[in-house]
């Protein structure tokens, strides 16, 4: 667990050494905070909730994150550092690991800086501040699974910029995957895959968390869809570590 | 035997990289690994280092299994890739510091573990610069410092000369013959003059395959030239 740590705390200085981390903030709460108080019409609508910040959030990142993992092990390959980290005593579920909750730990700390929404909605109103804790244990599970996604596709190629519009693709597919356009497609022709195309939605199990439900079936969602992402993003590592 | 290399081989797809490749290295060795450019050396190297999974054959660091006991072995292993690789905006002294926490040292441990690698690489003039910023001869020495940090019994240096002006060749030269009473230390270099200066023993690989292992003085003998240079163009360009 030691070196997880280690890893994770190189990565995450590695952010701040270069502009990605202050583009990827500063870029994250401006977009935010256009969407929220202009699409999602939060003063009109007159609710003490953060409802319309939740709503844009899960679209947010999956534009952003992957721009957050694309360099994850694309650059390590493409400058060769990436024999220089697994040459160290480490094994590759660590440096797996360490990469990801780096990354995670990033999104965390942009998503602890959209604290003004929490404190202008209470300022003018009464929100259930539960309701607005649960939808941020979502935002950042929304985030965990598209980062294990990320992660998986830099791991694919030595390029960011195909590494980044995988995931954004991917990514895309499990956001809408319970959406009427991709469900009622599948009913029509596999009504097999209909199903498991609701049940593996990542919006839809976070818009429980923005309704303030916190389900252990939901939890174990997440936790295993990260877990599935992380495995093939290690066996991944290894196929294509020395190409 | 500190370095055991039994049947090694790489294939990929129809192409053999490395084929069978076996040899030991003990204590105070130094073995020159020299061979054409693609020959199979960085391969080699790669796989001792257990970065790159043989297709058949083991290798073996103080007795633990690159593959099977892959972290035991790696510790007892200083490696520096080809080209010595390292995070370009990463300072000097803070990449080292990575480096040796990795390694498990912590404290007034590691402060004296990165003091020392510094020392012996010369590094102190630069050390928070970003590596970015430094020229090919101090960064090829950062590879070299990441490398000697825990003062491992094992290291295989991927061309540690490479990109050094000629005083700077010399002090490496002079650094591991300093180094070499304790350790097996392998280098592979093109630089046949230092196989002279520094090598006990050398290994030249073509084709992947070993064409010959031997002293330099040995070498020398099997061409009338006397000369090493003459040695390895008779070999490594017979047709195999």
């Amino acid at each position: 667990m030691r070196n997880v740590f280690i890893i994770a705390g190189h990565e995450l200085s590695g952010y701040f050494a270069t502009p990605v981390a202050c583009v990827f903030i500063v870029i994250f709460l401006v977009l935010q905070g256009a969407l929220t108080f202009n699409l999602g019409g939060f003063f009109d609508r007159g609710q003490a909730d953060l409802n319309p910040f939740f709503t844009f959030i899960p679209w947010v990142f999956l534009l952003l994150v992957p721009a957050i993992t694309m360099r994850l092990w694309a650059e390590e390959r493409r400058l060769g550092t990436i024999e220089l980290l697994l040459t160290l005593p480490i094994t590759q579920t660590q440096a797996v690991l360490g990469k990801f909750l780096a990354a995670w730990a990033f999104c965390a700390i942009a998503l602890v800086l959209t604290f003004p929404f929490v404190i202008t909605v209470n300022i003018l109103g009464n929100p259930d501040n539960g309701v607005i804790a649960s939808g941020y244990v979502g935002a950042l599970l929304v985030a965990g699974a598209f980062l294990s996604v990320g992660a998986a596709m830099s791991a694919l190629t030595k390029n960011q910029v195909i590494a980044f519009v995988l995931a954004v693709a991917v990514c895309f597919v499990f956001a809408v995957a319970s959406y009427p356009v991709v469900t009622d497609f599948l009913s029509r022709n596999t009504p097999v895959l209909a199903e498991i195309a609701r049940r593996i939605a990542v919006i839809d199990r976070y818009q429980d968390f923005t309704r303030g439900v916190v389900s252990v079936r939901d939890l174990i969602f997440f936790a295993t869809f990260i877990g599935f992402w992380l495995f093939l993003n290690a066996v991944l590592v290894e196929q294509r570590k020395a190409d | 035997m500190l370095i055991e290399i039994d049947g090694l081989t790489k294939r990929f797809g129809s192409f053999t990289a490395v084929d069978r490749v076996s040899f030991n290295v003990a204590r105070g060795e130094v073995l020159g690994f020299l061979g054409p450019n693609g020959a199979g050396k960085s391969t080699t190297m790669r796989m001792l280092a257990g970065f790159m999974i043989p297709t058949t054959g083991t290798a073996r660091i103080c007795g633990h299994d690159v593959q099977g006991d892959g972290v035991a072995a790696r510790r007892a292993l200083g490696f520096l890739p080809e080209g010595a690789p390292t995070y370009p905006e990463m300072t000097v002294s803070a990449f080292l510091t990575f480096c040796a926490k990795i390694r498990g040292f912590a404290a007034r441990d590691l402060t004296q573990r990165v003091e020392r690698a510094v020392g012996l690489t010369r590094l102190d003039s630069v050390l928070l610069q970003p590596v970015e910023t430094l020229s090919k001869g101090f960064k090829r020495r950062v590879g070299l410092a990441q490398a000697l940090l825990h003062d491992p019994p094992v290291l295989v240096l991927d061309e540690p000369t490479d990109g050094l002006d000629p005083n700077q060749k010399h002090e490496v030269r002079a650094l591991i013959a300093q180094m070499a009473p304790e350790k097996a230390i392998v280098i592979s270099t093109h630089i046949l003059e230092e196989v002279d200066a520094v090598c006990s023993r050398a290994i030249i690989i073509a084709a992947g395959r070993v064409v010959a292992d031997a002293t330099p003085a040995e070498l020398q003998a099997r061409h009338p030239s006397g000369k090493l240079d003459d040695v390895f163009r008779q070999m490594t360009t017979e047709p195999v």
